[in-house]
């Protein structure tokens, strides 16, 4: 940890929340069987797969996951000059009728979110599409808003916010970088 | 407090304007095209097979060869990937007028294509249209040259079926000398680390072949025997006038593979054939149809490989993952 960076959330705190988040999509969708969750690459991966433990761990519900990648479905795809590497999208199962938590770590301008839409239309029609984030920092671009969210925080323009896991998947916690 | 993981940051990246041969990429480049390629495989087997990544990009494909399979299948790539496809074929195209090919690619760039893809009877002709034109070139196969894409969907299947490529030994077996297909296998299979044996008629191995890293072999038996993969190639008994073998009986005798001599192969060998194969000259019906040929998937492998490569040239792909 660098004087650039502070915590915003420690492994504690972080870990509570996923808890939260969990118990709030119970909350919401009345029926469990219906579930899936889609984690977005990269951060939402390994947060989708806490969640899918603690939905387990809550109500014995095995909740189908996969992974989306959106780098194909992006917006800037021609007008920033960087390079996007895209990596497998993994969707072993139908979205037709289900209920579809996407799950990210940080939520910004919400164009993420947007691609990440557009990408799970061409897979199917789900019945709903909501959306869980561990972070949302504010400052949106579109319309987009979050159902379950860890946590809501204020950032300036050249900083990052970044969540943090350890190499078991283990949720570390979520720190603010000051860009360089 | 265990270290917090870095994400997965892939050295490469991919520079190159056209795609003309394997003989000048690195290894590192080519990993990242298979890498890719299989991200992109499962669009294929979508109910919308299609994303929208290249929308608004044109492709040219320019075939001055015949060509069926090679050509829908960058087709398919690039509507999969919702690009504008356009296709000339040279009995239909100026070529016939007479219009040269420099000349034809600057009235195809007036038109502002992203990338064209050639299939062209001369070597060379890729890498003379890539420094006279702005748009991307793809080498679709230039003379007895290189066919890359070939090459790259090849190794990618070699790697679904044994994982990886170094240290296998791979066999191929037929015209060598006249064949893009094994030119662009071997520099690719090489530069990952594979161990090449050609095996075929006398007629069939160019001079001096050693130099490109292969071991030559004279029976075909000798090449099945220690292969993981053998690589078939199709046979044409007439090339540019000179007749190389007797008769297709004849070569299927001593240099087809069938399942005779497939008896000496290990007993998980995978076949390979880039297609078209003529049944019963360099392979059986029943080897070409058997469980170890993954002649199919090789077809299957080319939309994605295809896919992967209009994404790195004309789509912004391939380097560490920007913010997202």
């Amino acid at each position: 940890m660098t004087e650039q960076e502070r915590y915003v959330l420690r492994q504690e705190q972080a870990n509570r929340i996923v808890s939260r988040l969990a118990t709030q999509i119970l909350e919401k969708n009345t029926n469990a069987d219906d579930i899936v969750l889609i984690g977005m690459r990269t951060g939402g991966i390994l947060l989708a797969r806490l969640i899918q433990q603690k939905l387990k761990q809550l109500e014995g519900v095995d909740i189908p996951i996969g992974v989306l990648d959106i780098t194909l479905y992006r917006d800037d795809i021609a007008t920033t000059d960087q390079h996007h590497f895209v990596r497998k999208t993994e969707i072993p199962f139908s979205l037709n009728e289900r209920v579809v938590v996407l799950v990210d770590d940080v939520l910004y301008t919400g164009r993420s979110t947007r691609a990440a839409l557009d990408a799970m239309m061409d897979f199917g029609r789900p019945k709903r599409v909501q959306l869980a984030v561990l972070v949302d920092r504010g400052e949106r671009e579109l319309p987009i808003r979050p159902d379950f969210v860890g946590k809501k925080i204020t950032i300036n323009e050249d900083e990052r916010v970044e969540v943090l896991f350890d190499d078991t998947g283990t949720l570390l916690g979520a720190v603010i970088q000051r860009q360089e | 407090m265990s270290k917090p993981s870095q994400a997965n940051k892939k050295k490469s990246v991919w520079e190159r304007k056209d795609l003309l041969g394997i003989q000048d990429l690195s290894a590192d480049e080519i990993e990242l095209v298979l890498d890719t390629a299989e991200s992109f495989l499962e669009i294929s087997e979508r109910d919308i097979k299609k994303v929208p990544t290249l929308r608004g990009k044109t492709v040219i494909t320019v075939f001055y060869e015949a060509s069926t399979r090679t050509r829908v299948s960058f087709e398919l790539a690039a509507k999969r990937l919702s690009a504008d496809t356009v296709n000339i074929s040279a009995s239909t195209s100026s070529a016939k007028k007479g219009e040269t090919l420099i000349d034809t690619a600057r009235n195809l760039e007036a038109m502002a294509p992203d990338a064209i893809i050639m299939r062209h009877p001369i070597p060379g002709s890729s890498d003379l249209l890539g420094r006279h034109v702005k748009s991307s070139i793809i080498n679709a196969g230039d003379g007895a040259h290189e066919h890359p894409t070939q090459a790259l969907l090849d190794a990618m299947t070699i790697r679904q079926v044994r994982g990886s490529i170094k240290g296998l030994n791979i066999s191929i077996i037929g015209d060598i000398a006249h064949s893009r297909v094994a030119r662009s296998n071997i520099y690719c299979l090489t530069k990952l680390g594979a161990n090449v044996t050609i095996a075929g008629p006398a007629t069939m191995i160019p001079l001096h072949v050693e130099k490109m890293g292969v071991r030559v072999v004279r029976t075909v038996g000798e090449a099945i025997r220690d292969a993981d993969v053998i690589m078939m190639l199709r046979i044409q008994r007439e090339r540019q006038g000179k007749v190389l073998f007797p008769s297709d009986r004849d070569y299927s005798r001593f240099f087809g593979l069938n399942m005779e001599n497939m008896k000496e192969a290990k007993g998980d060998v995978t076949i390979m054939h880039p297609g078209p194969i003529n049944r019963g000259v360099e392979i059986s019906p029943e080897v070409a149809d058997g469980p170890f040929s993954v002649i199919l998937e090789q077809v299957t492998n080319g939309v994605a490989a295809r896919m992967a490569i209009l994404y790195l040239l004309i789509g912004k792909g391939g380097s560490d993952e920007a913010a997202a």
